[in-house]
């Protein structure tokens, strides 16, 4: 394919939010969201006739561009195969439904909200697509700086020490990753992953280049214990701050998990599976009871990201096929179903200003369509079946139990208190009665709140019921990396 | 046909709720309709097998494909489906009409007819599953409805609590049956049924290292999907949050909460009798853990004075008889006395919930007392179900109690003999508050003193309608299906849905032993008439000499406390442990700010050394020109 699809869909966000740097909105702010509005759903349509146009049965990267950069030494690569292209969809399907939030929640300096939004569209779809080290380091790391932005200038009170720690955590992590990466250069003299799929890593490197990959993924996962920037980045970010951070550059982590540590590492990642399982059960467990105990929405939300994040990272590592694609689903579903709680919380921070818990109570006599909304997704949080949260939750649990019967029990035990917190955060906020007046005055969600929500809403459900079109995207990619992973294995 | 019984209450659900506010009537009319229609084509179904053996499996499509994890969205028509597809929509039908009157003074109806269509479907989909994914996801989904409707009075702080409880302990048991799944996966490469009861006997000897312990994997998955079922069906230990879901309006008790869906543990058992059979240890678990729920759930409601409550511990215990009928193996036993318990529960708590509603929501029935002649109908619906539920000789709970009682006897075992024993003891102490029950609520003098005894009213047509057909339910049912279930015409009617090790013969058994129950339950009448009627006041010397006994049945024996010192309050303390100490006090402080405070300590104390004075920073020159003099000369 002669197009440059990929490239097209990275730099179309960027090139658009040019533009909106260049437009003269003084007060109303009305070409600018039309603006990165349009653009991100053309991205949206692009990346679909992506998905249309990609070849599921074959696990090879496709629509491939290659452009040498600096010297030859660094190619541009860019490539997707059949996990990638899932990631890159819900990157483009979230980012529109961020820009409409905006409408609602942010006040100040929409326009340059709007810049940094389409700024990091186009560095996580960069990251989705990098088949080469350098470039996907670069995409990976740059989507720090718009992210700390968004919580930096935007974000509530407490704002400057959320992104201060949002950013050590995450650079600590990435600088370890950089060493790698120039470590890898050295010993096989090329970054391009495909090529370096090809050539076996030695054995007495694997294991430390491994534990540097983890630093950065397990931080930005973010996986027990170097989870706790997550809650005060969710804190204090607006609304669509959380919802990408949420939705988006969680999956990363997990993304790289696939594309990177498994196929470039196979031994040391067996070699660390206990490591991981103990880590994702404790992450389950902890986090879990963590959230049971908050009074304020959005870090419960965030805590149970954790939870959820912990069965991701237990599903890759059990390497079997049910694990992988159920980690799969379970990112593409929670990118989904987090997006909608954390609209939640934004639909009535804007028209209460508060995310403690106790603020609220008994919003179904005021705000019905609101509470059916946050029922629904409340319960794809917990894994109801019929929701596209049970699936993943129960496929990875499924593998897991192939490999380790205390690990799924465990993990699987966690799923009673995912249904716990869940039903009594819904209790506390949705039903039981009303002691503050002012709730009696809120207005029920509007047409573009209702818009993002019921589109949510449908897709959770949807997939709950009907997972093969995303099942059948990833079958022959998944199976080829546990193929590759097997024969390694062997091999050595 | 299967397609529109499935369905046609998901379709009722949804266009009664969407189209709520098109006119008054159209939420109740339309759910109602909808599964009335799909409760005569379950009939039909249920015919047409019997009479012409039609039954079938159909794929509506594909749900999941991982690997061998595969499952289809299906609808299976078999023997006991069918069964439990008239229970269900029959019941379903009449609970619907019954509540057009029950809930017509409540504004969100037209929700609650929704989510009763929405119950309906999920329990459909359960029973008519072919896999077990598509079991789980009516298990979980039958959970989620009855969340919402004892919730339903969301205002009610009570019965939000009770919602939450009914669902987290239902999680406990779908935890195990979601383990019981994996294990299945895991070994036989297939979560769909017939495949699995398939390869079972290979694996009958199979032994497994699990946790360190090594066990038999059939029991291991027997003993899980027992969690599973006892979840589900409120068997003892997990039982507790049955009583609590009487917060709900009295026709979701009626449906859910008596014939339908804690009945799906016992449906679960019954399907996989091909599993359990394989292993006696589980079955003799679910025997004991039956018995063990019969006798105590009748011991508390002795006491009880809710009169949903009682009605529920009631449940409580006839589900303990099917569990302990599973056990001894006398499968088709246990869904003969489901289907018949269903009938009468409904039909007592629907009369219940006549009585509620004429005392204007007064439960306790020492408020009640003297209104036999005001509420005829009601009065002789209860007098019905309490009959039946006794096991009055040739009323329906007759023939399947008394069938259980004697297939323990005949399984010619030490824990058969326990469990018939137990049995009839348990139908002595159904019998006694059963008739305390009626007693208290509609003879005697007249307690009430919030409304005069003229104000108490009949309950209206729409109400009493569905009574009648419960009521012709709780009589003939037990009669009209006895050979069909467990006689003569048995294996015919079953075939292969359930499956038989070691099948009971039906011996003759001695005639003593037949009379045994019916004597207890006739001479129990007069007891209780005597004791809560003529002579109450024996019972309160009693009472009172035996205030430790009293107190542990009325606190139900303390199994609410103990869970909720031993579980809730330590998840909640070690939750606030892990928060405070465990992210805020050593992550976060040795981490990110631990760092952050280092950096600014360590430049606060590099930025004293710059004082800006000359001789500072010649004293420091000098002291290291004399380091490093002293270093050159030494080497």
């Amino acid at each position: 394919m002669n197009f440059p699809i990929l490239s097209t869909l990275i730099f179309l966000p960027l090139v658009s939010s040019f533009f909106i740097f260049l437009s003269k909105d003084k007060t109303t702010n009305v070409s600018s969201i039309s603006i990165s509005l349009f653009s991100s759903v053309a991205t949206f349509f692009l990346s679909l006739f992506l998905w249309y146009s990609l070849d599921i049965n074959t696990s090879e990267f496709q629509f491939v561009e290659e452009k040498s950069w600096i010297n030859n030494y660094i190619k541009f690569k860019l490539g997707v195969d059949g996990i990638s292209i899932l990631f890159i969809v819900l990157t483009t399907f979230i980012t529109p439904i961020c820009i409409i939030s905006c409408v609602n929640s942010v006040k100040v300096r929409v326009k340059e909200f709007l810049i940094a939004i389409l700024i990091l569209e186009t560095f996580m779809i960069g990251v989705f697509c990098s088949l080469d080290l350098v470039i996907f380091y670069l995409f990976f790391e740059a989507g720090l700086i718009p992210m700390f932005l968004i919580i930096g200038v935007w974000g509530g009170p407490r704002r400057v020490y959320s992104a201060f720690k949002f950013f050590l955590f995450t650079l600590l992590g990435s600088v370890l990753m950089l060493v790698a990466i120039i470590v890898i250069y050295w010993i096989t003299g090329t970054t391009d992953i495909t090529q370096i799929y090809e050539i076996q890593i030695p054995k007495e490197y694997q294991n430390i280049l491994w534990l540097a990959f983890l630093s950065s993924f397990a931080v930005k996962m973010p996986m027990w214990p170097v989870h706790t920037w997550l809650p005060d980045a969710h804190v204090e970010a607006p609304t669509a701050g959380s919802v990408i951070l949420a939705a988006i550059l969680l999956k990363m982590a997990g993304y790289g998990f696939l594309r990177f540590s498994i196929p470039m590492f196979p031994i040391a990642s067996e070699y660390f599976t206990p490591l991981i399982y103990t880590l994702s059960i404790i992450a389950i467990i902890y986090t879990s009871l963590v959230a049971l105990m908050q009074d304020d929405m959005k870090k419960l939300i965030a805590y149970s990201s954790v939870a959820h994040m912990g069965y991701v990272t237990l599903g890759i590592f059990t390497l079997t096929k049910q694990g992988i694609e159920g980690s799969i689903y379970q990112m593409i579903s929670h990118g989904l179903i987090s997006a909608a709680l954390f609209l939640c919380v934004g639909v009535v921070y804007d028209r209460l200003h508060s995310r403690m818990i106790s603020t609220y109570g008994g919003l179904v006599n005021y705000i019905p369509k609101y509470s059916f909304l946050f029922l629904i997704f409340a319960l794809a949080a917990l894994g109801l079946p019929g929701t596209s949260g049970f699936l993943g939750e129960f496929l990875v649990l499924a593998g897991t139990f192939q490999k380790s019967f205390l690990a799924a029990m465990l993990a699987t035990f966690g799923v009673i208190l995912g249904a716990a917190y869940m039903l009594w955060l819904t209790k506390r906020v949705i039903f039981g009665v009303t002691n503050n007046s002012e709730i009696k005055k809120i207005n029920d969600i509007n047409k573009s709140e209702v818009v993002m929500l019921v589109t949510l809403a449908f897709f959770i459900l949807f997939f709950g019921f009907y997972p093969l079109p995303l099942m059948e995207t990833f079958n022959v990619s998944v199976n080829s990396l546990i193929n590759n992973y097997e024969t390694a294995l062997i091999t050595n | 046909m299967e397609y529109a019984i499935l369905f046609l209450p998901l379709i009722g659900s949804l266009i009664g709720y969407l189209g709520r506010s098109t006119t008054k009537y159209f939420a109740e009319i339309s759910t109602s309709l909808f599964v009335s229609i799909s409760a005569v084509l379950s009939i039909l179904v249920f015919w047409n097998g019997i009479q012409n053996d039609i039954y079938g499996n159909y794929k509506i499509f594909e749900w999941i494909s991982s690997g061998g994890f595969t499952a289809n969205w299906s609808i299976k028509v078999d023997p006991l489906s069918s069964i439990m597809l008239v229970v269900v929509t029959f019941v379903s039908a009449l609970v619907h009409i019954y509540s057009i009157g029950y809930m017509s003074h409540d504004p969100h109806k037209p929700r609650f007819m929704s989510y009763l269509s929405l119950f309906t479907f999920s329990m459909l989909a359960l029973v008519v599953s072919d896999n077990f994914l598509q079991l789980f996801f009516g298990w979980e989904g039958v959970g989620l409805c009855s969340y919402l409707l004892i919730g339903f009075w969301y205002k009610k702080e009570t019965a939000n609590n009770a919602a939450i409880k009914a669902f987290i302990v239902n999680r406990i048991g779908d935890f195990g049956l979601a383990i019981a799944i994996f294990l299945i996966f895991f070994f036989f490469g297939t979560i769909n049924f017939e495949e699995t009861f398939q390869v079972t006997s290979q694996f009958a000897e199979k032994k497994i290292i699990f946790l360190g312990f090594e066990v038999n994997l059939i029991t291991l998955i027997c003993v899980f999907l027992f969690i599973g079922a006892m979840g589900k069906s409120a068997q003892f230990l997990l039982h507790t949050w049955l009583p609590d879901a009487m917060e709900g309006p009295t026709p979701v008790s009626a449906l859910i909460h008596a014939a339908t869906m804690v009945t799906a543990g016992v449906f679960l058992v019954v399907r996989c009798s091909p599993i359990f059979e394989y292993s006696q240890y589980a079955l003799n678990l679910v025997t004991v853990v039956g018995m063990i729920t019969a006798i105590f759930a009748a011991s508390v409601a002795l006491v009880q004075n809710d009169i949903k409550k009682i009605v529920a511990y009631s449940t409580c215990s006839q589900l303990g008889y099917m569990f302990f009928a599973a056990g001894v193996g006398a499968y088709h036993v246990a869904m003969f006395h489901l289907f018949t318990h269903a009938f009468f529960k409904a039909l007592l708590f629907l009369g219940a919930g006549s009585v509620i509603h004429a005392f204007k929501d007064e439960q306790d029935i020492t408020n009640m007392g003297g209104v036999r002649k005001k509420l005829p109908y009601t009065y002789t619906f209860m007098l019905l179900g309490t009959l039946a539920l006794t096991g009055f000789p040739f009323l329906s709970g007759f023939y399947s109690k008394d069938a259980i009682i004697e297939f323990a006897y005949l399984k010619n075992s030490t824990l058969g003999n326990y469990a018939a024993t137990i049995g009839i003891f348990t139908a002595f102490l159904t019998s006694i508050y059963s008739w305390r029950l009626f007693f208290k609520a509609f003879h005697g003098p007249y307690n009430n003193k919030k409304i005069l005894i003229d104000e108490t009213h009949e309950s209206p047509l729409v109400m009493l309608i569905p009574l009648v057909f419960l009521g012709i339910g709780a009589i003939f049912s037990g009669y009209l299906f006895k050979t069909t279930f467990i006689g003569h015409y048995s294996k015919e009617f079953w075939q292969e849905s359930i499956f038989f090790l070691n099948e009971i013969k039906h011996e003759s058994i001695p005639l003593w032993f037949l009379l045994i129950t019916p004597i207890l339950v006739l001479i129990s009448i007069p007891i209780s008439f005597y004791l809560y009627i003529s002579k109450p006041k024996i019972l309160e010397d009693f009472k009172n000499t035996n205030m430790p006994l009293y107190n542990f049945l009325l606190n139900k024996w303390y199994v609410d406390e103990f869970y909720e010192k031993v579980f809730v309050n330590p998840a909640k303390k070690i939750g606030s442990f892990f928060w405070k100490k465990g992210d805020v006090g050593i992550i976060d402080r040795f981490g990110p700010d631990g760092i952050s405070k280092l950096v600014k300590i360590i430049s606060n104390k590099t930025a004293r050394l710059q004082t800006g004075f000359v001789y500072d920073y010649a004293f420091v020159m000098l002291l290291g020109l004399s380091i490093l003099l002293t270093y050159l000369i030494l080497k």
